[in-house]
């Protein structure tokens, strides 16, 4: 028997561990928290890691879970064994085959990464809703509620499911248990081998589909057998538990570490007793282990094997001295009689015959905190006589009253652990640092480690705080810290908005990364943090950590500094020992990456302790500044009082009645965050500006602006506010000025604008007409500024030329400050979008980046117009996307006609000038739209008058008109969306509703990899991209979603790349929208997942086009009816290699290092792709259309394989 | 009709050598092609040590960038456990080259610190290559280096680079020397074997469009030719190391010239690239072409027959030709 190790890793990783090891074929799709198990799977298969029985598995990614269960199905029908992992909308996809792999009882484990299902709004958070949807499928279901138990239960899953052949569904909380970092013993493979017995695989084999030995499963029945055939399977049911106890017992005596399917700890003679499953039972665990040694008579069950749920050995682990059982689901189920587990619990001891007092409560949905006070309150409850039922807890429902009260300052962490709290920004790689540190301690001492993060909403400007635990014992502890003994502020911006110190224990040590000496750095702070550091008599540390960084060669990423000065202040290790971890870990982590990337952290690690200097810290406070409040002044209150709230880390406290019930919330409410993120701003240069509309057009957060204007309005201008003459000659004529106004508390800093601008200054052409420049000095003036350019007035939509840049740029953006990354390449094609259309348009969202920076709160993006009027949005899911929008259509065209309908009936009471006028508009313009909007309010009028007379008939009519006038003005869908949706899980349902011929408008913001969900290989990848799911490349040519779409005729369809051709893009959005069909813009978009500089992301764009690895073009139906070719080719012949345009992205450039003679074939098929598509592209723009081809016409150039 | 030379201390079937360049030698195919158009060597393109760096930086940054910020996407690359950062696929690319032709295989290494140039100088050699070229292309731009320190990094290299290899190693010079016969002859006592001149600088332009600043190669012209055959004229024989002739070479003329100066051998970049590898083969039979009507037996015989030590008037590779040129020009 090799020897275990103890490694820290978290629980995606141990699952996919044992996973990988254990199967033949894996079937794999990203979703939310489950995606690192299919990558872990990817890379290890990858680098030809083979399972226990000597074969490297073979992973495969589908299009959907859907597809991936299906795979799954059938690999497990032919023999192998098979398995996947997923979570939330992912594992309800998998219904329809969960029940159908369970009624052929057939082996195999699901690992799901258990997380919330979409319902009023979605979470990537964990609860047990996803799972609990599956209850009835017939899987036998385990739940582990740590990092060793995920990785032991996966194999005693594994274990059981070939003895018992039920299917398992092995889950563990979503992020809580999936993303911890924990210190675990990890299995061998001899561990692996011992447990599992073979001859359960062998007899799995022999009941494979096999046409040696044919068989037929999966026929139809009728009511004669259907019902007995369904019964057959009982008896593996009633084998199921006993199997299962088996194996735990087996893995027991291998491995040392027991389990039952029911595991009770606490008092022997308890008579309260708490029953739950998943990771909240470790919490409930360490309180109930403090209460029992207070002298309470408390216990706990943890139920692992909750399907089939063995009542007996459930009652039997009660002790019989309980009278009170509080059962904690971690899932909502409106209107039944009890939450599942409740309900079984229920059962169970009415037919067990035990007398209990039972109630059931939920709690942490979506990863809301479980802690040991919450613990408490609920053995608190059952106190009473009559305990409260149904309850909630660890919120405040004050609209139904069901939560019990609770006492947050209840503890019952051990005074031997050390915890640590660290505030970063995601760039400066704080969290990378504290997991570094997690292993150093966790493999090189004998303390126990764990790790939790928790991350922004945000993309851009995004905090990270790490929570970590170091201890002599096993750490429990499954909810925040929040009694730190050393808090770290990576980044003096949190000091102006948090309180930092709030969770640092009395005595505890405070490390300020600060640009000020340590004689200075006292007057920075903000009053609360100086009070907590002379309340709490903290010690206090400060570093420039990035001016060392800096002279190290690190450029901004502090994280070795900062780890550096942890170690020294923190005293976990000796100092000496703990810098010589570091070094070790620095080689063996970059190692790979180059000596040069060494050494520059090597070096920042000897010049930090020099650097390091404590503060004598003041006995009194003497600052007056207050911290800022996380929205404007000016917010409305409900943005003040929830979602400003929410920006300041109190979301925890709000209660349910803050809240519409039915998920709604308002927009227009980014405007009021002032993130402050950017260091550098765009600074305008009028004498040097053309005056294009290029910077205003590619911001991708609406942070930069134009307006032309009466001269007149100048009068009161704040003295700092720049203009110059309109160029446009219409406005110069008129006297006009224009400006440029940047948003300064509102931009990223991404630095997109100041890098498309064309202008160069005359004299030093280093500057253009936007420049860099930092941003704290130009806070207060431009915040100033921006409100008076706010306050001018819009340019009247009607006069603007839209097809003109320069013109078009001046409309309103509906779409502004999102918290997409910084220089994201979708966001300028959303907004470009709600700039024409948003005062009409209704948006359909697919699942993804575009969802998350458009809809998660606290704040949205879509915003309105001074009217009132913008985008309507709302986001069903990530597969259905494309029907959820034509739903939309189909609802507006009903309702539309019906208002017509009505508004006939009701002619010779409304007038017929007024009927006709509504009846027949011509809406394609905006002036056309306009005269409708004073048409339909005109009629509104006279309704209202209607429904005041007498005539009952009119007074209906009119009644049911009011509701739906408003749909006589034109409406815009939108279906919205990435590459994962639109060529993958949404393909089906895009091109069914492309062939429909409806009216809408479906954007694809290709970025040619699952974006949101980290980079996974979508078929929008191109050939020769590294991404994940693709480690070695991806093989495949990129699917031709364009051409597939236009074999329809009568689906109008664009590729465009604004970084290559902005007009063009410009044109095709009017285009599209104007189209009456079905539109399809496939739009390239840059992306972080590229691997590329983020602020030249438009000249990546332009490469892509200039080698012909993106094509523009336009098919246009109304062409084909005019006797035209529909189809433009806006591309001109590739002017560089593709190879050129390749190396410029780390996606492909990385596979010349990672596999130099793959990245050599594929790069070369690339070019052999591109030289292919643009010939027959070519040829399909120049070919003879309608009247002018003639019937012989020479073959065309064979099409492209994907 | 012997058309051999000596090179390095290596016997070549004749004198044309195809220059470092990536186009032309980036393929195996293309080497195997210049064999059999008749090439007596080859340079292989430069490892540049500062890409390599460049390349492992940038492949830190990106895969790091955004990363561990956003819950979803704790990263956005899968972590391969190994990478080739290193010239691991220059020296394979040595080894295929020598696997695929018998003539002798030049590398060039273009570094940027001197355990750089060693380092990798070593692992050169133990690829296979039967010699190598230093290409130090460097513009001085700091203005507080002396001219003297700028020299003095070149001798730093050499010895460095000469004390890590057996094979024979030549530098390939700049032009932009104040005394270019003194950079020779201590390159020369420093054990260099061999000097390329001269390395061509590309000269950077303006695009007027964009108003930035454009690489804009521009290949060579027979005219610039004049200023190698100057110094190899006036270096042969004073020397022991060899002298390979760079620049301006595009027909069996210019060879032959680059020869009677003294040229050991001649380096073919632009010709090549602009009337294809197999041009060599037409400058070897017009070479040959000319040797026979001119009754010459051997490249021997030709060698260095125009030198400053060999020729009927010495003066006119100095400022004598500079005051005959000036004064006796007349525009026509």
């Amino acid at each position: 028997m090799s020897k275990r190790e103890f490694i820290t890793m978290d629980g995606n990783e141990a699952v996919a561990h044992v996973a990988v090891r254990t199967n033949e074929v894996i079937a794999i799709y990203p979703i939310t928290p489950s995606s690192p198990m299919g990558e872990w799977a990817d890379q290890w298969v990858s680098e030809d890691l083979k399972n226990i029985w000597g074969t490297i598995p073979s992973v495969a990614e589908m299009q959907s879970e859907g597809g991936a269960v299906g795979a799954v199905h059938g690999a497990l029908q032919t023999g192998s064994l098979s398995c996947t992992f997923t979570a939330s909308q992912g594992l309800l996809l998998m219904i329809p085959n969960m029940y159908k792999i369970a009624g052929e009882l057939t082996p195999s484990v699901f690992h799901v990464s258990a997380r919330t299902v979409a319902a009023h709004a979605l979470s990537i958070f964990g609860d047990h809703g996803d799972v609990m949807s599956t209850r009835q499928c017939g899987w036998a279901m385990l739940c582990s509620n740590s990092v060793q138990e995920a990785h032991d239960f996966a194999l005693i899953a594994q274990a059981a499911t070939l003895e018992s052949r039920v299917p398992f569904l092995h889950f563990f909380d979503g992020f809580r248990t999936s993303h911890e970092v924990a210190k675990i013993e990890v299995l061998t493979d001899d561990d692996m081998r011992a447990m599992i017995d073979y001859q359960h695989v062998l007899a799995h084999r022999a009941r494979c589909l096999s046409p040696d030995h044919p068989v037929l499963r999966g026929t139809a029945q009728n009511p004669d057998v259907f019902f007995q055939t369904r019964e057959a399977c009982n008896k593996f049911y009633a084998a199921c538990p006993d199997i299962t106890q088996k194996a735990m017992d087996k893995f027991a005596k291998l491995v040392g570490r027991p389990y039952h399917l029911f595991d009770y700890v606490g008092a022997p003679d308890a008579e309260r007793v708490i029953v739950a499953m998943g990771s909240g039972c470790e919490t409930a665990h360490e309180a109930i282990e403090y209460m029992v040694k207070q002298g309470e008579k408390v216990g706990l069950v943890k139920v692992r094997l909750f399907r089939p749920f063995d009542t007996k050995r459930f009652i039997a682990a009660l002790p019989a001295s309980v009278k009170a059982v509080a059962v904690l689901d971690r899932t909502k189920e409106p209107g039944s009689a009890g939450e599942p587990l409740y309900q079984d619990c229920l059962t169970a001891a009415f037919e067990e015959g035990r007398a209990l007092k039972i109630v059931g409560g939920r709690y942490a949905l979506a990863s809301k905190e479980f802690t040991p006070a919450i613990v408490k309150a609920v053995f608190d409850n059952l106190k009473a006589d009559r305990p409260k039922n149904h309850f909630t807890v660890g919120i405040n429902d004050d609209v139904t009253h069901t939560n019990l009260p609770f006492d947050p300052s209840f503890t019952t962490e051990s005074p031997k652990v050390v915890s640590a709290l660290f505030y970063g920004l995601g760039a400066d790689g704080t969290v990378g640092a504290n997991k570094n540190s997690i292993k150093i301690i966790g493999e090189n001492t004998d303390n126990w480690a764990q790790g939790y993060f928790v991350y922004d909403s945000k993309k851009s400007g995004a905090m990270t705080v790490s929570h970590l635990r170091f201890g002599p014992d096993p750490i429990r502890s499954t909810y925040l810290v929040t009694e730190a003994n050393f808090v770290a502020c990576h980044q003096t911006v949190f000091l102006e908005r948090y309180d930092m110190l709030q969770y640092v224990k009395p005595g505890g040590v405070f490390l300020l990364n600060a640009p000020w000496s340590a004689e200075e750095v006292w007057n920075h702070l903000p009053r609360v943090t100086q009070q907590q550091i002379v309340d709490k008599k903290l010690r206090f540390f400060t570093i420039d950590a990035v001016k060392v960084a800096r002279d190290s060669g690190m450029g901004g990423r502090i994280n070795t500094v900062m780890q550096v000065c942890f170690f020294a202040i923190s005293g976990v290790l000796p100092k000496d020992e703990a810098i010589e971890q570091i070094k070790y870990s620095i080689k063996k982590t970059y190692g790979k990456k180059g000596d040069d990337v060494v050494q520059m952290n090597l070096k920042a690690v000897d010049n930090t302790l020099s650097n390091l200097h404590e503060v004598k810290v003041p006995a009194a406070v003497s600052s007056n500044a207050e911290l800022l409040p996380p929205v404007t002044s000016n917010a409305p209150a409900f943005v003040r009082e929830v979602l400003g709230e929410i920006s300041a880390n109190r979301g925890d406290l709000l209660p349910v009645s803050a809240f519409q019930p039915d998920g709604t919330f308002p927009t227009a409410t980014t405007q009021y965050e002032k993130r402050n993120i950017a260091l550098d701003t765009p600074v305008w240069d009028p004498a040097t500006c053309i005056q294009c509309g290029k910077c205003a057009m590619v911001c991708p957060h609406a942070c930069i602006r134009g307006k032309v204007y009466e001269a007149a309005l100048l009068a009161n201008a704040p003295a700092a506010f720049k203009s110059v003459d309109a160029r446009d000659p219409e406005w110069k004529k008129s006297g006009c000025k224009f400006t440029i106004q940047v948003a300064v508390e509102d931009c990223t800093g991404c630095g997109l604008c100041v890098d498309i601008c064309p202008a160069k200054n005359k004299t030093q052409t280093k500057l253009k007409a936007i420049n860099m420049a930092p941003q704290p000095p130009l806070r207060r003036q431009e915040a100033v500024n921006w409100d008076f350019f706010l306050a001018l007035p819009d340019v009247d939509r009607r006069r603007l030329k839209v097809t003109s840049i320069p013109q078009q740029q001046l409309q309103r953006p509906l779409f502004e400050f999102s918290g997409a990354c910084g220089g994201c390449g979708e966001t300028p094609y959303v907004k470009l979008a709600s700039q024409l259309f948003g005062d009409r348009m209704i948006i359909a969202n697919a699942t993804g980046c575009s969802s998350i920076y458009g809809g998660n709160l606290p704040t949205t993006p879509w915003a309105t117009n001074p009217d009132g009027r913008g985008p309507a949005w709302c986001n069903s899911l990530f597969e259905d996307n494309a029907e959820f929008g034509m739903g939309y259509r189909l609802s507006i065209d009903k309702q539309k006609q019906f208002a017509e309908e009505l508004v006939r009936a009701l002619a010779p009471r409304i007038g017929d000038v007024l009927a006709t006028g509504l009846l027949t508009a011509d809406q394609k313009d905006e002036a056309g739209i306009y005269e409708q909007r004073i048409r339909v309010a005109e009629l509104k009028g006279k309704l209202a008058r209607l429904q005041q007379e007498n005539d009952a008939t009119a007074k209906s009519l009119a009644t049911q008109l009011l509701g739906i006038a408003d749909m006589l003005v034109k409406k815009s869908v939108w279906i919205m969306g990435g590459d994962g949706w639109a060529y993958d899980i949404g393909y089906g349902g895009l091109d069914h509703v492309i062939a429909c011929g409806r009216n809408v408008n479906l954007l694809v913001m290709d970025t040619e990899v699952y974006s949101n969900t980290g980079g996974q290989m979508s078929k929008a990848t191109p050939r020769g991209a590294i991404a994940k799911f693709a480690a070695g490349g991806k093989p495949a040519g990129k699917k031709d979603l364009g051409l597939i779409a236009m074999s329809y005729g009568n689906v109008y369809v664009a590729s465009v790349a604004m970084g290559a051709r902005d007009e063009h893009t410009l044109r095709a959005f009017l285009e599209a929208e104007s189209y009456d069909g079905a539109s399809l813009i496939i739009a390239y978009s840059h992306c972080i997942a590229h691997g590329i500089n983020m602020t030249t992301g438009m000249q990546n764009q332009k490469a892509a086009v200039a080698s012909g690895q993106w094509l523009l073009y336009r098919y246009d139906p109304r062409r084909a009816a005019a006797g035209q070719n529909p189809l433009q080719l806006d591309s001109r012949k590739p002017t560089i290699p593709v190879e050129q345009y390749l190396l410029m992205e780390n996606r492909f450039k990385m596979l010349t290092k990672s596999n130099p003679e793959a990245a050599k074939t594929l790069f070369k098929q690339a070019q052999d792709d591109i030289n292919t598509r643009f010939a027959y592209y070519e040829y399909l723009a120049a070919r003879p259309f309608g009247a002018a081809a003639k019937p012989e016409q020479p073959l065309p150039p064979a099409a492209p394989a994907a | 009709m012997d058309l051999t030379t000596t090179y390095l201390g290596m016997t070549l079937r004749n004198p044309l050598v195809m220059s470092a360049c990536q186009p032309l030698s980036e393929e195996i195919s293309n080497i195997k092609l210049a064999e059999d158009s008749g090439a007596g060597a080859v340079v292989l393109y430069s490892l540049f040590e500062e890409q390599l760096l460049t390349d492992a930086q940038e492949l830190h940054s990106h895969t790091t960038a955004g990363t561990e910020s956003f819950a979803e996407s704790l990263s956005y690359f899968p972590e391969p456990s190994q990478y080739h950062l290193g010239p691991e696929g220059y020296l394979k690319h040595i080894q295929k080259a020598k696997a695929a032709v018998t003539i002798p295989v030049i590398a060039s290494l273009n570094g940027c610190s001197i355990g750089g140039w060693t380092e990798f100088a070593r692992q050169i050699e133990q690829a296979g290559a039967d010699a190598l070229e230093l290409n130090i292309y460097w513009i001085p731009a700091d203005m507080n280096l002396s001219g003297a320190q700028v020299e003095q990094t070149y001798m730093d290299i050499i010895k460095a680079v000469k004390g890590a290899v057996k094979i024979p190693v030549s530098v390939k010079l700049s032009a932009r020397f104040t005394n270019i016969a003194n950079m020779a002859k201590r390159l020369d006592d420093c054990c260099a074997d061999g000097l390329t001149l001269f390395s061509r600088f590309y000269q950077p332009d303006i695009d007027l469009d964009s108003l930035e600043i454009k690489p804009r190669i521009l290949l060579s012209t027979p005219q610039s030719l004049r200023l190698p055959l100057r110094w190899i004229a006036i270096l042969h024989g004073r020397v022991k190391a060899s002298l390979a002739a760079s620049s301006g070479i595009h027909n069996a003329e210019d060879v032959i010239k680059m020869l009677m100066a003294g040229a050991n051998v001649t380096m073919l970049c632009s010709a090549l690239l602009k009337h294809g590898i197999g041009h060599l083969r037409t400058v070897e039979r017009d070479m040959a072409r000319w040797m026979e009507e001119h009754e010459y037996e051997s490249v021997k015989q030709m060698w260095g027959s125009m030198s400053q030590v060999e020729c009927p008037d010495p003066g006119e590779f100095e400022r004598a030709q500079y005051l005959r040129a000036v004064t006796t020009y007349r525009p026509a």
